[in-house]
């Protein structure tokens, strides 16, 4: 295809090319993209473009869609749109910020289990079976309930409960990984275990990683959503997906708006993250290019 | 002087309370700066000890005696640390499959960057400036380019030849190659082993050859070690060893191998029957299921070897006529009908 134009450049600019490469011929991540960045924005410059303050009370309650509410308003008068806007940025940051977090714990134990073996490798399993032995979202509301409501122990719980997930795959990856030959000639060149497994090891067990955080960062999103319907969310005030789609729970029969707007909001985004991590897994997997 | 010294290594595999001795009394020696070939059929333990040497055995394998002195310093008993110093700098390895000893999503460039940067304290554009010149040295034209691409973008001789440099990149004073041809065309084989060789001589690098294959190291190597069943059968000058051999083995080696003055109507003869199994307990001489020649005392006696002979040989009843290469004759003449006179 490109192949001249490719080599000639540097490797991170391949990577940029291939990138848009693949994007371009990827009808379903060019639709995550967009729908991604369109949410993105909006919780960026959600003051500016709410129509009304999130959380301002007003007498219109339960008005169906009309051109001064959109979607909409709730059982207090608030303007469904605006709140659907700011809860963007409490559940985009817990789902992003959870995973990033499980990622880095998960990814790290998985590693040190699956390159050292032995002792270790069973003293990080035990642990991580006892995990898996309970569903995630159990362990996320078992640790806010008794650690408390908040933005940090919603974080701190909802990624808690995903390390196993990650620690699993990097596991399973390392174990064969570690067995290939290169891993020996890195052995051979003299890199200390740190460098082998960060530095070879690792690069070559991306793949199903992002696969696993990109589906992760659905669940964190449906974790928090589901929390707050829960009451166990971040707070009352904050409007939050979860919280919204809680609110309207009872009122589901006479103001279908309340249900379905927050609904298509968080099955937007997750899809969207579900297309864009099929994509990066194949983009960035180098022995598939050119 | 000598630079790497295997003195009667002795590696044991250990399977639940059971222990194997995959190799036993290995002993050769290297000196500086040359080549030597060690030689043997699958599972003779040649790969067993370059792994030993290298400290990479499998965690079943133990080496259970003996001692793999570089330099004058035991490896067997020097730390991780003191290992993880020696690897790269002073001893290098080349693996038999290309295809596979490359890191597929790190480019070259980096590959053969990393050890100089990590090990020898180059900057990046100084470890650059050394991967472009040793991309040159092992005939990789095109290098600037070259540097930047993946190894899905070689072909299996090209990645021998990256593999070549990045052994000799922390310029090592030994590079162990473990097979490093069998992978590749029959085409490029000679001008690969040509190649390390060239470079090794040139850059005063010891290199140990590991082979199954006698032909392809009488032009490389000045000494030549045939292992057979974990122990060394046969030790000699590569000129000497081809002209003579004295163990029946090596004898068989040579004899199944074709050559370019073989005389026409002469066949190739094979070694009958196949090595023991290492989990055999076997009495006497390991070779004697297969030997021509064996006698009762091959049956008993485990026939010993003096290493420090120029023509070291472990064999009861050693073979004292040259062989006659251009007939692939047995000495005694009993090869039942195989070989016919021209």
């Amino acid at each position: 295809m490109q192949t001249e134009a490719t080599l000639e450049t540097p490797v991170h600019r391949q990577r940029e090319n291939r990138l848009r490469a693949t994007l371009a011929k990827d009808r379903k991540a060019q639709f995550g993209v967009v729908v991604l960045g369109l949410f993105i924005v909006a919780a960026i410059v959600a003051p500016w473009i709410a129509p009304n303050d999130p959380n301002e009370m007003t007498l219109d309650m339960m008005n169906p869609i009309s051109a001064a509410h959109p979607f909409g308003t709730d059982d207090l008068g608030r303007d469904l749109l605006s709140r659907i806007i700011f809860g963007t940025r409490i559940s985009l940051f817990i789902g992003f910020s959870t995973v990033i977090i499980a990622l880095i714990i998960g990814v790290t134990l998985g590693i040190a289990a699956g390159y050292y073996g032995g002792r270790l490798d069973f003293i990080i399993m035990r642990y991580i079976d006892l995990q898996w032995a309970f569903p995630n979202f159990i362990i996320a509301v078992y640790l806010v309930a008794v650690f408390g409501t908040g933005l940090f122990n919603i974080i701190a719980a909802i990624s808690l409960a995903f390390i196993d997930d990650f620690a699993r795959v990097t596991r399973s990856m390392t174990l064969s990984i570690r067995e290939e030959q290169y891993v020996d000639a890195a052995r051979t060149m003299g890199f200390s275990n740190i460098r082998i497994m960060f530095g070879h090891v690792l690069p070559n067990a991306m793949a199903p990683i992002i696969v696993q955080a990109t589906v992760s960062v659905s669940y964190a999103i449906l974790a928090e959503a589901s929390l707050s319907f829960l009451g166990l969310g971040v707070d009352a005030d904050t409007p939050t997906w979860g919280l919204i789609l809680a609110d309207g729970r009872g009122f589901i029969s006479q103001a279908w708006w309340l249900g379905v707007f927050p609904g298509l909001a968080i099955m937007l985004v997750v899809l969207s993250i579900n297309f864009i991590g099929d994509w990066l897994r194949d983009a960035l997997d180098v022995r598939q290019a050119i | 002087m000598t630079l790497l010294q295997i003195e009667n290594l002795a590696i044991d595999l250990t399977r639940g309370a059971q222990t194997h001795r995959l190799v036993s009394d290995a002993s050769w020696q290297l000196d500086a700066g040359q080549t030597l070939a060690v030689v043997g059929e699958s599972g003779s333990g040649k790969s067993l000890t370059a792994l030993a040497v290298m400290g990479l055995l499998a965690d079943e394998l133990t080496p259970a005696a003996g001692h793999i002195l570089f330099d004058g310093k035991d490896l067997l008993t020097a730390t991780d640390d003191e290992l993880r110093q020696l690897r790269g700098p002073q001893i290098a390895m080349v693996f038999q499959e290309p295809m596979t000893s490359l890191n597929p999503v790190k480019t070259i460039g980096y590959q053969l960057t990393e050890g100089m940067r990590h090990h020898l304290g180059f900057s990046a554009k100084q470890a650059k400036a050394r991967a472009l010149d040793l991309l040159e040295q092992v005939g990789i034209s095109d290098a600037k380019r070259r540097l930047k691409q993946y190894p899905h973008h070689f072909s299996g001789g090209m990645r021998q030849r990256v593999m070549i440099a990045i052994a000799l990149a922390c310029k090592p004073r030994l590079i162990l190659a473990d097979e490093p041809t069998t992978a590749l065309d029959v085409t490029i084989q000679a001008q690969i082993l040509s190649l390390l060789s060239r470079l090794c001589s040139e850059q005063g690098v010891g290199l140990v050859l590991i082979t199954h294959n006698l032909g392809i190291v009488a032009r490389h190597a000045r000494r030549v070690v045939v292992m057979y069943a974990g122990s060394v059968v046969e030790a000699a000058d590569a000129r000497q060893l081809y002209r003579a051999p004295k163990h029946p083995y090596t004898h068989g080696l040579l004899s199944s191998v074709p050559r370019m003055d073989t005389r026409k109507g002469s066949k190739l003869l094979p070694i009958q029957g196949a090595p023991p199994d290492p989990f055999d307990v076997l009495r006497g001489c390991r070779f004697n299921p297969r030997c021509q020649h064996a006698t009762d005392k091959c049956l008993t006696d485990k026939p010993l070897i003096d290493h420090m002979a120029v023509h070291a040989v472990a064999c009861w009843n050693q073979l004292d006529t040259p062989l006659d290469h251009t007939l692939n004759r047995p000495i005694s003449n009993n090869a039942s009908g195989e070989t016919r006179n021209p």
